[in-house]
């Protein structure tokens, strides 16, 4: 009874929740399925054919192309290296207080969301894929540090102790072992983040930041829309190929 | 003679070891020159000056009353953005889902192979969620910014289409993920599709689908905001424009206002699935 009475507030609570959101949003709802409204999505995705295939656009777009995918592939990186940094004392290696600093360090870092970075970094580095890189790593840092540090304090300790009592130094322990118990899920994890971060690096040139992102910024605002068309279809390969390349790699690190 | 032999110094792996050490410093260098790696750039006389005028104003946050009042009509409206987007992504990814669904396919009852035509609209459908999924949602609200203007329609569409696909497919793996047989059994004793599913798979499989949901909503939520960027209503349009006046003290607010506001989703989201689990 007493659960039946949970239930029917939070359903209740959740609909009048919804509601409230419907009726404070100004757009008209009527309009959005209208047919007006629908020709004029079909208008614009056929607006991109013929995709715009010129040999010099073409190269253009795959040097943007190259750029996203340098971009996310150095962010990832510095990521991992930084991740690991941090990762050490929130996972309780050097004592609560460090422990504390780290992860408030890492949660501020995963809050901002990579746009927001790249926008404060444009200001701060001036416009280019530079300042993008960095707003991946920065908050692929957040984000990886404390996945690995969730996967360090789930690791064994022993292999590593026993290591230490016997002379060991730290750096050599950690890195026989502890750190061999934590490859294949760190592994693991920087391809999941590295799939995610195409997906940002190509997006990320919205504020300015180089690549894909900032060419379909450009275009779409000049309202050139048979090079959007390129660039969309160009932003969909790499996703897919980075997909694809990222879960070969998985199956390897795994196994 | 049950002496081992002495081990030799080297690492046994080196050969995979060096190789891909090789590969990867090979791919390293370019990728660096590309993204034209110099941290100097934040050092040099100009750009530190930027910097320290931009970082100056950080201080106080934004705290007038008119401002307050904005700062909590656009986080408002960034939570319903996000929640309005949900509910129209379940509007379009159950149907796709049920309709995807090789459990509930009667030509295949009995004799394990689908009918032509349903396998072609089920990997249709699959195939639809996939683009929907692969384009990013802020390359949708730039499309759709375009399409209906500027506001918060474009963020409700841009999130409805990309988390449309993402629910969609995630339903189906769960679907699918779930022992057939009941459905399966209910529609070779003649109950309606719709009938094997509500009675069939959903009693085993709607926790999961309830916080595979709650969790996406937590994630539209941070969506919302970033949508705002390119003119999709909300915390992020606020926020840019700031940004673009250099106003960091109301950056700061709207990014204090930001993190709070994903800390209570991530609380809510939490709470809810432990309830439904």
């Amino acid at each position: 009874m007493d659960r039946l009475r949970t239930r029917l507030t939070i359903t209740c609570g959740f609909l009048l929740f919804v509601l409230a959101c419907f009726f404070s949003l100004s757009g008209d709802w009527s309009g959005l399925f209208s047919r007006e409204s629908a020709s004029r999505m079909l208008e614009l995705v056929t607006s991109f054919f013929p995709l715009e295939l010129s040999a010099t656009f073409l190269r253009k777009a795959a040097y943007a192309t190259l750029e996203t995918l340098a971009i996310s592939w150095i962010g990832t990186l510095l990521a991992v290296i930084a991740g690991l940094f941090f990762a050490l004392p929130a996972a309780h290696m050097w004592g609560a207080f460090l422990q504390g600093m780290a992860r408030i360090v890492l949660n501020v870092l995963r809050a901002v969301p990579e746009l927001v970075w790249a926008a404060l970094f444009v200001i701060a580095a001036g416009l280019g894929p530079f300042p993008g890189t960095l707003a991946l790593a920065v908050h692929t840092t957040g984000v990886l540090g404390r996945l690995f540090a969730e996967a360090l304090e789930n690791a064994p300790r022993e292999p590593y102790l026993a290591l230490r009592r016997h002379g060991v130094g730290p750096i050599a322990a950690f890195s026989y072992g502890l750190l061999p118990h934590i490859t294949p899920q760190l592994a693991s994890y920087t391809l999941y983040r590295w799939e995610n971060n195409i997906r940002a690096a190509a997006v990320l040139g919205v504020a300015g930041a180089g690549g894909l992102g900032q060419m379909l910024y450009y275009h779409m605002g000049l309202f050139h829309f048979h090079e959007t068309g390129t660039i969309l279809l160009a932003m969909l390969l790499l996703v897919g190929l980075v997909d694809t390349c990222s879960n070969w790699l998985r199956m390897r690190a795994i196994r | 003679m049950l002496l081992a032999k002495p081990q030799p110094w080297h690492d046994p792996a080196w050969p995979g070891r060096v190789t891909s050490t090789v590969i990867f410093l090979l791919l390293l260098l370019p990728a660096g020159y590309i993204t034209e790696f110099n941290p100097a750039v934040f050092f040099d006389a100009t750009s530190l000056r930027a910097s320290k005028q931009f970082l100056a104003t950080f201080f106080p946050p934004a705290h007038s009353l008119e401002f307050l009042q904005l700062l909590v009509q656009s986080a408002w409206k960034t939570v319903a953005i996000a929640t309005v987007g949900m509910v129209l992504a379940l509007g379009m990814a159950l149907p796709c889902s049920l309709v995807a669904n090789r459990a509930l396919s009667l030509s295949r009852l009995g004799r394990h192979r689908m009918g032509l035509l349903p396998a072609i609209v089920r990997a249709g459908i699959r195939w639809i969620l996939s683009i929907l999924r692969s384009i990013p949602e802020l390359v949708w609200a730039l499309l759709f910014v375009r399409a209906v203007g500027l506001g918060d329609t474009a963020g409700v569409m841009a999130i409805a289409l990309t988390y449309g696909g993402m629910v969609g497919k995630v339903f189906l793996e769960i679907y699918e993920a779930q022992d057939t047989r009941a459905a399966e059994a209910l529609l070779v004793n003649g109950a309606g599709r719709l009938q094997a599913f509500c009675y069939g798979t959903l009693p085993s499989c709607l926790p999961e689908l309830l916080s595979y949901t709650v969790y996406r909503w937590e994630c539209a939520i941070r969506s919302s905001v970033i949508l705002g960027f390119v003119g999709a209503g909300g915390l992020g349009q606020q926020m840019e424009l700031s940004m673009r006046m250099l106003n960091g003290g109301e950056v700061l607010s709207f990014l204090l206002v930001f993190i709070l506001l994903v800390w209570i989703a991530d609380r809510i989201s939490k709470g809810l699935r432990t309830w439904i689990d």
